[in-house]
């Protein structure tokens, strides 16, 4: 089962529409199980029953789980696969001592991949949606897979499947949701 | 929150309108009325019938008024949500918005600007599911404009329902169309539905039709109850 979790501001917003229903939409078309929880209600046994979990993305103004963190310490022993989305980034790389840092950027833009993963394939350039206001440091024990430092387009922890990308997959590139949930 | 709401009278607007007063308070429909027939951001035909959309959902409607210039347009549609923000004092703004990163990423920066939510509910939603949804709902939708080919004179004043959507879904597999008609193959607008007091009655209109593009332009239309 993939936990779809709901990084907005509060429970039921009207964001969840355009930034959790796009993923929970992938997942269903490939007849994967899912369940979509908000960051506030998700409990130990969800997590621990879950094969994955997707961090969404928020819309600009929403800094709540930036200020919840503490909400998030789960993710330093989570070894299942994570695909963590803007906010979700952000998260990740909170909890992991990374920075967030001001680094606005909103639209579609190239995106070059620097090094191979099986979320994100061989090294080459995409095109994605941006929509942040904060962008990340690069924490210890993980490594740059996409972008540059003072850019980071995407991340991945050096020994388990735990990934950050900033643009929003949903938009445009939906095939990298799509291999995150081959990856179990 | 208290929102504002870009608002043409298409399906689209008012879609986005019902989701946002389900969890929000929607307090003005802004609707920026183009000079330009093929405005690069806003919904232009009978667009000057969506006071009367506005007038049967039962909020105010804020109309500014555009020459439809791409750049221009694009302060034009600035300065109406400034006014939003300093009359009613919206402290997000809300679109139609299914595909278009375009529109998207261009309200997303005025918000920025004007420290403003931006709230897209309709955002890659399936299109075919959203007309599904639309039907299902109570909302009666007239297509009020077509520019696309295969679309013939019959789509122009057509009314979407299941034998519609059904076509729209085939012309997508075989056309590449977007059923929504979001990259402006046909456009619509809502007579009725669940946030309507009222329903819009189209008393004259006339339909014009010419290789691929037709309009229907509503010459007199009126409120009745329901």
């Amino acid at each position: 089962m993939i936990l779809i979790v709901d990084l907005c501001h509060k429970a039921e917003s009207l964001s969840k529409y355009e930034f959790v229903d796009p993923i929970a939409s992938i997942v269903r078309r490939t007849g994967s199980e899912f369940k979509v929880r908000h960051f506030s209600e998700l409990t130990a046994k969800e997590i621990e029953r879950s094969d994955g979990i997707v961090l969404c993305g928020t819309p600009l103004k929403d800094d709540l789980r930036a200020r919840r963190i503490e909400l998030f310490i789960w993710i330093r022993d989570f070894d299942r696969p994570l695909l963590a989305i803007c906010a979700g980034m952000q998260v990740v790389a909170a909890v992991f001592g990374g920075e967030i840092v001001p680094q606005p950027k909103i639209g579609l833009e190239r995106i070059e991949i620097l090094k191979e993963t099986d979320l994100l394939g061989p090294p080459g350039e995409i095109e994605g949606y941006h929509l942040h206001n904060f962008g990340v440091t690069l924490p210890s024990g993980f490594d740059l897979v996409a972008g540059r430092a003072g850019q980071i387009e995407a991340f991945k922890h050096s020994g388990r499947p735990i990934y950050g990308i900033i643009f929003h997959p949903e938009v445009r590139n939906k095939w990298i949701v799509e291999r995150f949930l081959d990856l179990g | 929150m208290f929102l504002g709401v870009l608002f043409s009278g298409g399906k689209d607007s008012v879609f986005a309108c019902r989701r946002a007063m389900e969890t929000d308070s929607v307090v003005c429909l802004i609707t920026v009325i183009s000079e330009n027939p093929d405005s690069y951001m806003f919904h232009t035909p009978n667009v000057r019938w969506a006071h009367l959309i506005a007038e049967a959902i039962g909020v105010p409607q804020l109309l500014w008024s555009t020459r439809g210039e791409e750049e221009a347009e694009l302060s034009d549609l600035r300065d109406a949500v400034a006014a939003a923000k300093k009359s009613y004092g919206i402290e997000g703004v809300v679109t139609g918005a299914i595909e278009s990163v375009y529109q998207a990423a261009r309200v997303q920066r005025i918000c920025r600007e004007l420290d403003l939510w931006c709230y897209n509910p309709l955002w890659q939603i399936d299109q075919v599911e959203y007309l599904r949804l639309l039907v299902e709902e109570g909302f009666e939708v007239i297509v009020t404009g077509v520019f696309a080919y295969p679309l013939d004179e019959s789509w122009v004043g057509a009314k979407i329902d299941d034998r519609l959507i059904r076509e729209l879904e085939s012309l997508q597999k075989r056309y590449g169309i977007n059923p929504s008609g979001e990259g402006g193959e046909l456009e619509t607008l809502v007579l009725d539905g669940p946030i309507l007091k009222k329903r819009i009655e189209i008393l004259r209109a006339s339909k014009t039709y010419e290789n691929y593009r037709g309009r229907l332009t509503i010459e007199e239309a009126r409120l009745v109850d329901k």
